[in-house]
Formats: C-alpha cells, structure tokens, sequence
C-alpha cells in the first residue's frame, strides 16, 4: 500500500501543470533568478536554487521522502473526503480536480515514520492542494494524528504552509483552529514532544492555530509565515512593506521561532531534537 | 417571544449600529460592581480588549471582550474592536487569574478581526491567538462566550472556545468578512451581501450547524435577555461538579465539527 501511494503520485506529478517538482522536464528555469539547470540536479539539490539559493515548495510526498527514513512511512487517516457542506459553486469539482493532479486525497498528508530511527508521527501540508488551506478534512486529520501520537505517547512533527482557513467550508473551516489545538493541548498535557516547521507560506488560521504552539518552532529559510496577508496590510497601512517582512528571519527575530533550518539539515537537526526527548520520565514527576 | 426575520443584508446593518450595546453596556448593565483591570503585562495594554472582574447576581465573574465604541472618537481609542497581541494576551492572563479563583469566565465576541498591521505581526499576532484557543479549551473554569455582534474569523474564535457559545438573535459569526470573501471570491467586494448568503453566518444557520449552543433574543432588550440567559447558563455550568467532564465535554464539542465522508479508514 505504501509503494502504490508513492506509485500513484510520482504518475499524476508527471501531469502536474506548473508543479514545483522538474522530474518531468529536463531543464529547470528557477522562478527567482531565471536561471536554468537540469532538472536532476535541481532534485539532487532538494529542488533548493544552486544560483540564487531559492527554496522551491515540495508537494508532500518529496517532503516525505525528504524527512522519513527510507520506505519507513506509512500513512494514516488518508480515507477521508472532502465533501462541500455549504454547497459553494465550483468547490466540488475544484477538490475532485486536485485529488486527481495531486494524488492525495487533501491538503495534508499523515502518517507514522521513523526518523534518525525514531517513531515519528508526521504531517506534510501541501500547498500545491489549494494553497493547503484547512476545510474540515484537514483539521480532522490533523487532529486525528495528534490523537494517535497521544494513544501511542509518539512525537509528532509537523511542516506546515497554508492560506489559511478555507473560505468554501465557512464556519466549519473556522472552527478546525479549535479542533486542532484542543488536540496539540491533549497530546502536550501528556508531556509528549511536538515539532513544527513553517514553510513556505504559512498564514492566516493556521498560524493562528497549531502552528504557533510547537514546543520547538523550525523554520526553512526564506519562508513567508504571518498572520496577515502582505497585501492586506499594506492596503490597512497604505504603504509598502519591507522585504525582511514576516520572513523566517523576522519571525527568529521577533522571538517566535526557535531556529531557521536549511533544507540539508533537516532532517539530521529533527533527529537530534527527537533523540535529545528519548529519555523516559522518572517516576513521580 | 417571536423573532422577527431579518436578512442578512439587514443584519449586516444592525451589527455595526452605534444604538447597539458594546462591551461598556454589558459591564455597566449586566454584571455589578464591575472593576476593569489593564494590561498584558509583557508589553502594553490593549484598549480593544475590555477585561476586569464583577458581579453576575451574586457570582463573581471574569469578563473580556471585544471593545467598540459609539463615538469615531471612542472607536478610534478601541481601534474598532481590532485588538493587537497584546489584548488577547492580557484577555489569557486574566482567564487563567479567573482559573486560579475559580470564577467563570464570560466572553462577549465583537470584533472585525484582530488587527492586520506591523506591530501586530512583529508581537506575534498568529501565536498570540493560537495561544488563546490552547488555553481556553483547557482552562478549568467553565467558559461562557456570546457573540454579540460581528465575529470576525481568529480574531474572535480567541475568545469563543467555551463550554457555551451563544450568538444574539442578529449577530453573525464568519471565518472571513462577506467583503473580502466577495473580493477573493469574484473579485467585486461590493457583492458583500451575496457573499454573506453563502457564506452561512448568522446565528440560525450556526445553530442550525451545531456550532453555537443558543440564540439569545433581541427583543424586548438585548441587555436584560442577556443577564437572564448567562444567570441560567453558569447555574447550569456551575452545577457540574467534575471539572475533568466539563472539560471532557467542552473538547468533544469542538472535536465533533467537521463534514466530510469516510471512505476507507485505516
């Protein structure tokens, strides 16, 4: 089951418009300088820009693959579908369209791994599923993990990037923020460790949720993560803003991330984290 | 007391009244010997959030809410009930001073949004609500919100996690304002109206969801309907021995909403 879920996506990436990821291309023209490079190296070089260092967002199965240890991730709670509760026009064929040219059935891919050799439970927000913004099927699935991880005393890390909570689910969109915090509140009463790392872009609900309440706050560098969005700000303020801000450096700076991250040392710095939270608690503490 | 219908459109109006009661006329109105208290204690104070303790009948009681004024002057002291990190962090510092006292805490919900702007960013708005809903869903004392106006999306879900959500007969409650759904939307924010239709956002249709407990009448006043439903509301809330199932309860409330199909779960 794990092979067909990679099976299926790395197919339907092939087919993918305008997708991040260069497999099917030979040449890969990056969206920050212009400069182009084959495809293969763009990938070897986790599809970060060797000219301008630019961070290319991943769809969640790189990322995947990226974070968990080789074939050690299995996914959980991916049965569940997106249904359209306030009947929006356009919004079922929109979901339908992009379970089919992403290969993932939502915004957010979840499941168990090991990293660095630890059980992990692990999310992926993927924005390339409507810009990763949180309707029901998102927050309960989020929710669902941070359940699991408290059931079986895991850990949990979680990328996150969203616009947010998502406008065609309405209030049922809204109230996820609360869902999913009362489970990251559950799974941090039980003393377990959760690990969240922003990437490009993380705003609005989700920022305003879960994402702000990791024990330990990673960031990728250049990320976008605030609460508002740019332009709504500079339309409140009439003036235009300055490039640092909301990046991961203003964040770090501000106080509100505990470290900017490369993408080449990821994976090494969550398994140093997760390994310095192996120790069992003493008795009576 | 029969309802009088009204539109969305006719809501949306009513809403931004300057006749209908703010945070200062519930405080004044509805609890007694009212002491409002100041400050986050990190950084500032925040005047579109009003917080203090009273007197509900002979219950003392914890209140934060929204502040809107009736004057431009008074609404551009309370920065149109848009707060900034600092009111809700003062709004939690005086929730968990009302844990510790074991008094209820009595939410009232108007606001736009919180405020989208540079400090607010720079403090860390997106944490600063984050860090509301947290704790509200924990907080061992029972939690009374009303939405009483305008419930403006995180900005008023941060002080609206509460063993009972209530929404006045008129007020609306939206994940985002009708004008810039519109204007994502259709890019044309002058079809507000249309937006909020579809949208789902008056307290019958929450109601109707599942998401709020109650619907408090406007008539004949909003401010006695108001003291009468919270005396009855926090009897019943009070009346509940075991904390650990209020609390119980109050995550089940919010962990139940959500539409969606399974189809085959692992």
């Amino acid at each position: 089951m794990l092979i067909d879920l990679f099976q299926k996506t790395r197919d339907s990436s092939m087919r993918m418009k305008g997708g991040e990821e260069p497999d099917a291309k030979p040449l890969k023209v990056c969206k920050g300088c212009g400069a182009a490079f084959k495809a293969r190296n763009f990938g070897r070089n986790l599809y970060v820009c060797p000219v301008c260092g630019r961070y290319s967002r991943l769809l969640a199965r790189t990322r995947i693959r990226f974070t968990a240890d080789p074939d050690s991730f299995q996914e959980l709670f991916g049965g569940l579908k997106t249904l359209n509760p306030l009947e929006f026009d356009g919004y079922t064929e929109k979901v339908r369209d992009l379970v089919g040219k992403t290969g993932i059935n939502e915004a957010v891919v979840t499941g168990i791994c090991t990293i660095g050799g630890i059980q992990t439970c692990l999310g992926v927000m993927d924005s390339h599923f409507m810009m990763a913004s949180m309707g029901s099927v998102v927050g309960e699935k989020l929710t669902c993990l941070f359940e699991y991880a408290t059931r079986h005393r895991l850990p949990v890390v979680l990328f996150t990037c969203s616009g947010g909570a998502r406008m065609q689910e309405g209030m049922f969109s809204l109230l996820q923020m609360a869902k999913v915090s009362g489970a990251v509140r559950r799974h941090s009463d039980a003393g377990l460790l959760y690990i969240t790392v922003l990437t490009d872009p993380t705003t609005g609900g989700v920022t305003a949720s879960f994402a702000s309440l990791g024990d330990i706050i990673l960031a990728e560098p250049h990320a976008t993560v605030g609460f508002a969005g740019r332009r709504v700000i500079e339309g409140t303020i009439g003036e235009q803003l300055p490039d640092e801000f909301q990046t991961a450096g203003f964040l770090r700076d501000h106080g509100f991330c505990d470290k900017i991250v490369p993408r080449n040392q990821m994976k090494q710095v969550l398994t140093q984290l997760l390994q310095l939270h192996q120790q069992k608690p003493r008795k009576g503490r | 007391m029969a309802e009088t219908v009204r539109t969305v459109q006719e809501k949306l109006q009513m809403i931004h009244s300057t006749s209908r009661p703010t945070i200062d006329d519930y405080t004044a109105t509805v609890f007694d010997s009212f002491i409002e208290l100041h400050g986050d204690r990190a950084y500032g104070e925040d005047a579109a959030i009003c917080a203090g303790i009273g007197m509900l009948g002979s219950q003392p009681v914890t209140v934060i809410g929204h502040r809107k004024g009736k004057t431009t002057e008074n609404n551009i002291a309370a920065n149109f009930g848009m707060p900034h990190p600092e009111g809700y962090r003062k709004a939690l510092r005086l929730a968990k001073q009302a844990e510790k006292f074991h008094r209820p805490v009595i939410c009232f919900v108007d606001t736009p949004g919180a405020f989208c702007g540079i400090g607010a960013e720079e403090r860390g708005q997106g944490e600063a609500i984050a860090r509301c809903l947290y704790e509200f869903i924990a907080l061992r004392t029972p939690v009374v919100s009303i939405v009483t106006g305008e419930g403006g999306s995180g900005g008023a879900l941060a002080l609206a996690v509460a063993d009972r959500v209530l929404m006045l007969e008129n007020a609306l409650y939206s994940v985002i304002s009708p004008r810039g759904c519109a204007s994502i939307l259709w890019k044309d924010a002058s079809r507000e109206i249309e937006a909020a239709e579809r949208l789902k956002i008056t307290a019958q249709d929450l109601y109707g969801f599942g998401m709020v407990e109650g619907i408090i009448p406007e008539t004949p006043s909003i401010l006695k309907n108001v003291k009468k439903t919270l005396v009855t509301v926090l009897q019943e809330l009070c009346a509940e021995e075991d904390m650990d199932a209020l609390l119980a309860k109050r995550y089940e409330k919010f962990r139940k909403i959500g539409v969606f199909q399974e189809i085959n779960q692992i």
